[in-house]
């Protein structure tokens, strides 16, 4: 579904992203370990298309989106949630979740959003700013999956949330893929969340992925020692 | 106030009052344009007033090229509105790819860019139209005055202007509140990587926002030929007061706009009555800095968590 091809990224003259190859099946869940300062977020954000890449290729189902700008690849069918939520605080959660519903030809938010997070019903009418963490975690994976995307990427969805919600997000996951087959990126530092969803696992480290195994027959501890500071 | 009987004062503020509504009616088309464009998109436009003088000058060219016709003052006062908004957002969509677009991550920069596109642009309506202050014809209907006493007299196009106003303000309100657009603009607004990583074409909003205001301009153009005559640096004289609203009242808050424009108008029309015009203004301007330095976000400032 997504083939990323030796995809480099620099800011200014210093290259953070050396060369990443990766591929996600549809109806998969790859998860992207690794510790701060690694290139998690730069990845992702060079996914969506805020930060150019300086080279290599995204082909999502068949199609080149990397030289694209972000609105188009989420038409192509890439939804982002990044780190820290980055809601649309002023905007009513209503409205939030409509504002992910550009590249689509109707205007109504589907009722199986709210299936998956009653939460966001009850609060529909206030403003997204004054929601807690893990609700604007919600809110905000909420607005890119209306998108109706074919691959969701996360970027670090369980920053400062608190363990018994992190549960309920991974729940969550697994429940939107369930649904809807599609493949799911995620990057994490987490292991018992990654675990709770991940099909394949890659540890990322100084801007390269550095090993790479199956999610339920993962050696834990090799993992955990790449995680350890 | 001495030598002035309880008639004579209740007159005098009435008719300055009403006086004050006009000038608040053509301030708030002013600040509404730019409301969305600094207030949503930050971007301090300071040929705003050349923006309105552009919608004055269209209305201007219609009236001449329709008023031999048989009714064609009467068509023409309708279709002012239009083609004065037409001309002042076809010109602001141009700007805005010509200029502004390139000057979003430098706030401060678009004041001296659109500072000297004012000057050119009065100097464009100085080689096209001459120096001299053009004026337009009204229809008879808007001309005269509703007397309801002896003593008080409301002139006619000032309520065209106020009823003219009520409705651009409802408009810009569903616009940006309640209609994808304006979502779109907020959102822009807001977060402008976000809103891209959302699906949102953010070079095509900022494009239309931008537009769009100068397009208000314009209407706020076509109001104010009805009252006084255009002349190149008319934009000019308006541009000042209608910053001071925009901050005064909170900026990207339309109540507070609105609030703003009607305190500001109201303040300076009836003060001027009694102590001339400068000492009007010099109180006005006292008073908003003294309530800025209180309240800096404006009358009305969003209450969200940041």
């Amino acid at each position: 579904m997504l083939e990323v091809k030796d995809l480099r990224v620099s800011y200014g003259q210093s290259e953070v992203i050396h060369g990443i190859d990766f591929v996600t099946a549809k109806d998969e869940t790859l998860a992207i370990m690794g510790r701060n300062g690694m290139g998690k977020t730069t990845l992702f954000k060079s996914l969506i298309g805020i930060l150019p890449g300086s080279s290599g290729s995204i082909v999502l189902d068949g199609r080149e989106v990397g030289n694209l700008p972000s609105h188009e690849r989420v038409a192509a069918g890439l939804a982002y949630v990044p780190q820290g939520r980055m809601i649309f605080p002023n905007l009513t959660v209503m409205e939030n979740i409509e504002s992910g519903l550009e590249t689509l030809k109707t205007s109504k938010v589907p009722d199986e959003i709210f299936d998956l997070f009653p939460v966001l019903r009850e609060m529909r009418k206030r403003k997204g700013g004054n929601l807690s963490g893990g609700q604007q975690q919600q809110l905000a994976i909420a607005r890119a999956l209306v998108s109706e995307p074919k691959v969701l990427l996360l970027d670090e969805p369980t920053e400062g949330i608190q363990p018994s919600i992190i549960k309920d997000i991974a729940h969550t996951l697994n429940e939107i893929r369930r649904m809807k087959k599609i493949a799911i990126v995620v990057s994490e530092q987490v292991l018992s969340f990654t675990m709770a969803i991940a099909d394949r696992l890659a540890v990322i480290e100084k801007g390269k992925i550095i090993h790479e195994e199956e999610g339920k027959s993962a050696n834990q501890e090799k993992i955990a020692s790449y995680l350890a500071v | 106030m001495g030598g002035f009987s309880a008639q004579d004062l209740t007159a005098i503020f009435v008719m300055q009052g009403f006086a004050g509504l006009s000038f608040f009616s053509v301030l708030l088309l002013m600040a509404l344009g730019l409301a969305i464009i600094y207030g949503q998109m930050r971007v301090i436009n300071m040929a705003h007033g050349e923006f309105m003088v552009i919608g004055a000058y269209a209305t201007y060219l219609l009236t001449s090229a329709l008023r031999h016709l048989p009714g064609g003052l009467d068509v023409s006062v309708f279709l002012a509105i239009p083609v004065a908004f037409l001309a002042a957002f076809v010109v602001g969509y141009f700007i805005e790819w010509l200029l502004i677009r390139h000057l979003y991550h430098r706030p401060l920069d678009t004041l001296l860019a659109t500072w000297g596109l004012a000057l050119i642009m009065q100097q464009g309506f100085r080689s096209a139209f001459g120096a001299r202050e053009v004026s337009v014809p009204v229809p008879d209907w808007l001309r005269g005055s509703y007397r309801p006493t002896m003593m008080i007299d409301i002139p006619l196009n000032g309520l065209a202007i106020m009823l003219l106003t009520v409705l651009v303000t409802v408009a810009v309100w569903w616009f940006l509140y309640r209609s994808r657009w304006g979502l779109r603009v907020r959102c822009t607004t807001a977060n402008r990587e976000m809103s891209g990583a959302v699906g949102i074409n953010t070079k095509r909003v900022d494009r239309m926002t931008f537009a769009i205001g100068c397009g208000i301009a314009g209407i706020a153009g076509a109001a104010f030929t009805t009252i006084s005559s255009t002349g190149p640096t008319s934009g000019s004289l308006y541009i000042v007061d209608t910053f001071l609203v925009v901050v005064f009242g909170g900026a990207g808050s339309l109540v507070g706009t609105i609030a703003s424009a009607f305190s500001i108008a109201q303040a300076q029309s009836i003060m001027e009555f009694f102590m001339g015009g400068s000492m009007a203004k010099v109180l006005t301007l006292l008073t908003v800095i003294g309530i800025l330095l209180l309240r800096p976000e404006g009358l009305v400032a969003s209450k969200v968590r940041r």
